[in-house]
């Protein structure tokens, strides 16, 4: 009882110390304001705006049908090139996909020969190479089959699939993009603000202060923690009532108060690990670094920017000791899939169960890390 | 005193926020003398000192130095190798890592000297100030006297003809202080022209200047010679006279003080004992065998300079530190960090002001009264008594900041004493406070001692203070050198009183060796070889000497920080290996599901021909639609396919079969792509089908296409990933090395060399810009020795080229941090900004996972002017296309543009004066 009195009366100190740090307000507001609506507006990992060009050394009525079957929002207007600048559009990067209608491609159709479109495809941009390549198939077969079947019926394919996305029915990328922003702001902020606050307050010698009075280290890292995640919290539900579902119009399935218990446990997980690099480093550049040495794989091999089955076993084994990894996992499941705590709780208890041992690192390290500040 | 003054104030007034430094101040400092500024700390002396130096920029009023307006920047900058500041604090324009003689060269190079002249000048001032035999030991190592020596030989190093000096002995034993004195005179004699500007709290110092003006809250007391003050006055020494000066109402109740005599209760347990106390860190002994025993209720002193371990013996009493050798009992208890009981009998003030600055005097005040588990009831009475008893009711809502240090101080006590403590241990609680308030805190202190029996252990540099104990310890160098009543102290030395009993105590400890000062004047500089002008034209020699002054120190500082020199060049590699593999696009080993009603041999085949292929992982089958829902829903399934009942008996007849599939949307990329495998596989199947059944391929399509991926034949996301990775690691930690290494400067104060040298802003920026350029190039080489000899991603185009534009990017990449630190003041606000501005920026909008051509709203616009996009597309089209320098120009003169650009903009935006 006694120790959170203790935690709560030290850690309100927290409110005025950010209060008076204005720089890190106006970035605090922002990122899960302004920033998200940002990246929600403007990201599409899926095919989008898809810069395409042909090449028609047919001109026939079946190629220009062909080139009016590419419009929005998957495909720019496609732009039509000769022959000879086809390489160059690819080198310079003008266009993801450029098309070759071969001479005469209209009179093989009708003749039944068969011939083929060529497509080429710019594959160092992975994410749309694959998914554009499966749309242009479909739709230049769609497309000349239509053209053969002039009037008739086209025969039906024995088995069709009725498919259904659920969660996302139109796969809309910022209803992705602006959540999965929300978390990784949570884990940099996390380490950013407890972790630099940790080495500021030992430069200035007011930890010391702290250790001299009926305080435990547990009671100090504590207070240091809560204040923040209490700012965090605010200005996530703030952020997903406001930007996520108002101005962005993400419709959110699941239990939002679930969510938010879930964004507690893992900002005091990440807080742990800013604690423990701030115990580790001597000075603020060698926190920088470790800090950005720490950010980006848990930022990006979390699962929040490519999915996770397709990493390395190695790497999808390290990363569960992430506790982003987990977070990501449980802010889809919850926020799109509507699940409920008996199908998330093994999350939580693994994100728990990170912090635990991080916050048991950073205390073991506390006290040696303040005497080698001297 | 007939020559014009050095320097001339008129109306000179200088605001901090709503703090007034100095209000309108007229003052001609006469020259070819030695000037002083008297005064305690916050009087504005600095503040003064700032101003005639220009390192500050003047708000109101006119400051001319040796003939010209110090507003003006061309007589600052003609004027700058005329003028030597040497900031507060010991060695705050040294930098730490640093060896003696490399401060000496980088101060030397900032004035232009070439290196024959500037060896011939360090040895000759190393020579004259005894630091010869610690040329080459790290600055931040030295002691406190010797620190200040070396500010004095880096400021000497051009022949100033006004040497400035800011509270030089602050800090600094009796023994160094009166050597420091000696030198100047030894300086003086040797250039008698040259004027010499000295603040200093010890009035007894100022007793030997020519010249001084007395300050207090930032107006001039009084001016004249030492004599002319005493006699008006008519006092009998300078500290007197200066509390004769003060204004009515900051005298008043000012008295002299009387320490009644402390009486020792036998029997009584110690309340502290040290026996053989010792500390080492690593190889250096901080704190060597020190006992001592201190009995309940007295006041016992440690007197020292600052660095002779005063303050770490301080904290392994309190159990901060553990002590290597030896113990520390309180009460009668080991000294324990974690025995919080005893904590509760102690209280504890620190040299340096570690309250909360953002609570004001009262919430202070309460917080640490909660904190001790005061009762509730209780607390608002006690925080009033302490508030009434310190004088500070007028201050109660105020924030510590805005108060002058004498106040702060006594906040310190006040909240060190508000669980009535039955110990105090108090290190340095006096230093830099005016006497008036360093006699009111001493009050106090003696009213808790003899009063309230309340054990005072405090460390002290001042000798007047020392002798108010009733025992004292001399300290050096982390022994004890003598330990008893100031009275017998004095006595045992022979001398008249202590400040010379304890220089005594130390030349014997020290040896006269180590510390002699030759007296020869010669050793004093002679006259410049008049190498070159001394103001006038712009001479690119001179500036690439300042730039590589400040290159080659970044250098040797960040080849002493093994930590930071190893994550810098590793991290990067680390990363790109953790990253190359990490990313990737190829979207496999999916799971999926089938709820399958029909458990036909043909519903059994279709589901087989799923499983087969490497993008899907079949589990265990679904039951019913509730638990396909469930299992989607936790995120255990990407696919679920739900077949009909009759699926294989209408398929045989030819009917039209339709399957559920249900895609989990949740990743819409992963969706997108799931949606394409499933469709693809559907149609295989179908044509196997009727391959197997009917003997022929149906329903092909009229028309196919050929789908050729071009720069990676086999899709690997590897070969896309790597040369992406690159840019972004080249952007991330050159940006937060370079902001971080700048604002360091402003933190640590080291900065003022920019301020008061001729080093222009440029040189300064390019100077700590050059290193880490060179570092991030040595991380690129090391990346792409992995790209290409582990990972195996070909390079097909030019290395040559690609190292270009790499060192173009790193340019622009530091240039950012540059950007970033010339207007963040702390480390933590450089750390964020940059974090924050560059991060989501570069994973986001700038073609690493989506191509900046399909990105819309603000975000499209980010992307197309960031310059990591010019990079990254240099980098692919290097990388996988083989491009050259034809195809991708428009992104080299993109990425060139803004190297320029930011830098000149850093330019602007880096004050060379404080504001």
């Amino acid at each position: 009882m006694r120790r959170l009195v203790n935690i709560y009366r030290l850690g309100t100190k927290e409110f005025y110390s950010l209060w008076h740090d204005k720089i890190l307000l106006v970035v605090i507001c922002w990122v899960f304001t302004g920033g998200i609506y940002v990246i929600g507006t403007a990201t599409s990992q899926e095919l989008h705006n898809a810069p395409i060009a042909i090449v028609d050394e047919d001109a026939s009525s079946l190629s220009v049908r062909l080139i009016q079957a590419f419009y929005g929002p998957y495909f720019q207007t496609p732009s039509l090139i000769p022959l000879t600048a086809m390489d160059h559009e690819l080198d310079a990067g003008r266009s993801i996909f450029v098309l070759d209608i071969p001479p005469d491609f209209e009179r093989d159709v009708l003749a039944g020969k068969q011939p083929d479109i060529q497509v080429n495809i710019d594959a160092t941009c992975m994410s749309q190479a694959f998914i554009g390549a499966v749309y242009i198939q479909n739709i230049l077969a769609n497309e000349v089959a239509a053209f053969v079947a002039w009037g008739q019926e086209t025969p039906k394919s024995p088995i069709t699939l009725a498919t259904r996305v659920k969660f996302n029915p139109n796969l809309t990328s910022s209803w992705f993009g602006s959540v999965m922003e929300i978390i990784n702001n949570i884990t940099l902020l996390s380490i950013l603000l407890v972790g630099t606050a940790l080495v500021r307050e030992r430069e200035h010698g007011t930890l010391e202060h702290l250790l001299v009075m009926p305080l435990s280290a547990t009671e100090i890292l504590l207070a240091k923690i809560w204040p923040t995640s209490l700012v965090i919290l605010v200005s996530v539900t703030i952020s997903l009532y406001g930007v996520v579902r108002g101005a962005l119009g993400v419709p959110l399935a699941g239990s939002i108060p679930l969510f938010l218990c879930g964004t507690l446990l893992q900002f005091f997980a990440t807080a742990c690990i800013g604690i423990f690099l701030g115990t580790i480093s001597r000075n603020m550049p060698q926190f920088g670094l470790l800090m950005i040495l720490v950010i980006l794989p848990l930022q990006m091999l979390s699962g929040s920017i490519s999915p996770r089955e397709s990493m390395p076993v190695a790497v999808q084994d390290i990363m569960l000791a992430a506790p982003t990894t987990h977070f990501v996992n449980l802010a889809q499941a919850i926020l799109y899939r509507g699940a409920d705590f008996s199908l998330v709780w093994p999350r939580f208890v693994a994100i728990a169960a990170i912090g635990a041992v991080f916050f048991g690192l950073a205390l073991a390290l506390f006290r040696r890390s303040l005497a080698q500040s001297r | 005193m007939t020559s014009p003054g050095v320097a001339r104030l008129a109306g000179v007034s200088l605001r901090y926020g709503k703090t007034t430094a100095l209000d309108a101040i007229d003052l001609e400092i006469p020259s070819g003398c030695m000037a002083g500024l008297i005064g305690p700390d916050g009087v504005g002396k600095s503040s003064l000192l700032a101003l005639v130096s220009g390192a500050r920029r003047i708000q109101a009023g006119t400051v001319a130095v040796l003939g010209g307006d110090m507003a003006d920047a061309g007589h600052r900058n003609a004027l700058c190798p005329r003028i030597a500041y040497m900031p507060q604090g010991l060695g705050k324009n040294l930098y730490a890592a640093l060896s003696v003689t490399e401060n000496l060269t980088f101060f030397g190079r900032l004035f232009g000297q070439d290196r024959a002249e500037r060896e011939e000048r360090i040895a000759t001032l190393l020579a004259a100030t005894g630091l010869a035999a610690f040329a080459d030991r790290p600055a931040g190592k030295l002691s406190g006297g010797m620190k200040q020596k070396l500010g004095l030989c880096c400021a000497l190093i051009h022949d100033p003809d006004l040497l400035i000096l800011d509270e030089p002995t602050t800090g600094v034993d009796p023994l160094s202080r009166r050597q420091f004195w000696r030198l100047i005179q030894t300086i003086r004699a040797g250039r008698p022209g040259m004027s010499v500007l000295v603040a200093t709290a010890y009035m007894e110092e100022a007793e030997s200047f020519d010249w001084l003006a007395a300050m207090d809250a930032g107006r001039i007391l009084a001016q004249g010679s030492p004599q002319e003050l005493l006699d008006h006055t008519k006092t009998p020494d300078l500290e007197t006279a200066f509390i004769e000066l003060l204004p009515q109402d900051k005298r008043q109740g000012h008295k002299a003080l009387v320490v009644p005599p402390f009486v020792v209760r036998e029997g009584e347990p110690p309340a502290i004992v040290a026996k053989g106390l010792t500390i080492r860190f690593g190889t250096f002994t901080a704190v060597d065998h020190v006992d001592f025993e201190i009995r309940r209720g007295e006041i016992f002193g440690f007197l020292g300079s600052n660095g002779c371990g005063k303050t770490t013996t301080m904290k392994m009493l309190t159990g901060l530190l553990p002590p290597s050798e030896g113990e520390a009992m309180l009460f009668g208890q080991k000294a324990d960090a974690h025995n919080l009981e005893t904590r509760k009998r102690v209280g504890f003030m620190t040299q340096a002001f570690s309250l909360y600055s953002e609570l004001t005097v009262r919430q202070n005040l309460t917080l640490h009264a909660q904190l001790f588990h005061l009762p509730t009831a209780e607390i608002a009475p006690r925080v009033a008594e302490m508030l009434t008893r310190f004088d500070l009711t007028d201050q109660a809502d105020t924030l510590p900041d805005q108060l002058p240090l004498g106040l702060r101080q006594r906040l310190s006590l006040a909240v060190a004493v508000i669980h009535r403590p039955e110990m105090l241990i108090l290190d340095e609680p006096t230093s830099g406070v005016d006497p008036v308030a360093r006699d009111s805190f001493w009050e106090l202190l003696i009213d808790l001692s003899r009063n309230q029996g309340v054990t005072i252990f405090i460390s002290t540099h001042f000798m007047n203070e020392g002798e108010r104990c009733d025992r004292i310890s001399l300290m050096h160098a982390g022994r004890v050198l003598a330990s008893d009543t100031p009275a017998k102290l004095v006595e045992q030395r022979g001398k008249s009183n202590l400040e010379d009993a304890f220089i005594d105590c130390l030349e014997e400890a020290t040896g006269k060796e180590q510390t002699a000062v030759p007296d020869r004047p010669a050793a004093a500089p002679s006259p410049p070889p008049q190498a070159s002008p001394r103001t006038g034209s712009y001479d690119l020699r001179r500036s690439l000497l300042r730039l590589w002054a400040y290159a080659d120190h970044e250098t040797r500082e960040m080849l002493r920080d093994p930590v930071r020199l190893v994550v810098s060049l590793l991290g990067s590699v680390l990363l790109l290996f953790v990253l190359g593999y990490g990313i990737t696009f190829d979207v496999e080993n999916l799971k999926f599901a089938v709820l399958d009603r029909d458990q036909s041999p043909e519903s059994r085949d279709y589901i087989q021909n799923m499983a087969g292929s490497r993008y899907f992982i079949e589990q265990p089958p679904l039951a019913d639609a509730a638990e396909l829902d469930r299992r989607m829903a936790g995120g255990d399934l990407s696919l679920a396919l739900s077949i009909p009942p009759d699926f294989g008996k209408d398929l045989r007849r030819g009917r039209v079969v339709e399957i559920g599939v249900w895609v989990d949307g949740a990743m819409p990329f992963r969706g997108e792509t799931v949606r394409g495998y499933i469709e693809g596989l559907n149609t295989l199947y179908l044509q196997q089908l009727a391959l197997r059944t009917q003997g022929v391929v149906t329903g092909m399509p009229a028309a196919g296409t050929q789908v050729r991926y071009r720069y990676n034949q086999d899709f690997r996301s590897l070969y896309a990933m790597v040369p992406g990775v690159i840019p972004l690691m080249l952007i991330f930690i050159p940006s937060i090395m370079m902001a971080l290494g700048v604002v360091r400067e402003k933190e640590l104060g080291s900065i003022t060399n920019l301020y008061v040298t001729p080093v222009t802003r440029l040189e300064f920026l390019l100077g700590k810009q050059l290193p880490y350029v060179a570092v991030s190039m040595v991380s690129y080489f090391g990346m792409m020795a992995v790209s290409v000899f582990v990972f195996e991603v070909p390079l097909k185009g030019s290395f040559l080229l690609l190292s270009g534009a790499a060192l173009v990017f790193v340019t622009v990449t530091t240039d950012i941090g540059l950007l970033i630190s010339s207007f963040a003041k702390t480390q933590i606000a450089a750390l964020a900004l940059t974090a924050i501005s560059t991060l989501l920026v570069t994973v986001t909008f700038s073609g690493l996972t989506t191509p900046v051509s399909s990105l819309q709203g603000p975000g499209a616009f980010l992307g197309a002017v960031f310059p990591v996009t010019f990079f990254i597309n240099i980098c692919r089209g290097i990388f996988t296309k083989a491009l050259g320098f034809g195809e991708l120009w428009p992104n080299f003169l993109a990425l060139a543009a803004y190297a320029p650009a930011l830098t000149l903009l850093s330019v602007a935006l880096l004050p060379k004066q404080e504001k």
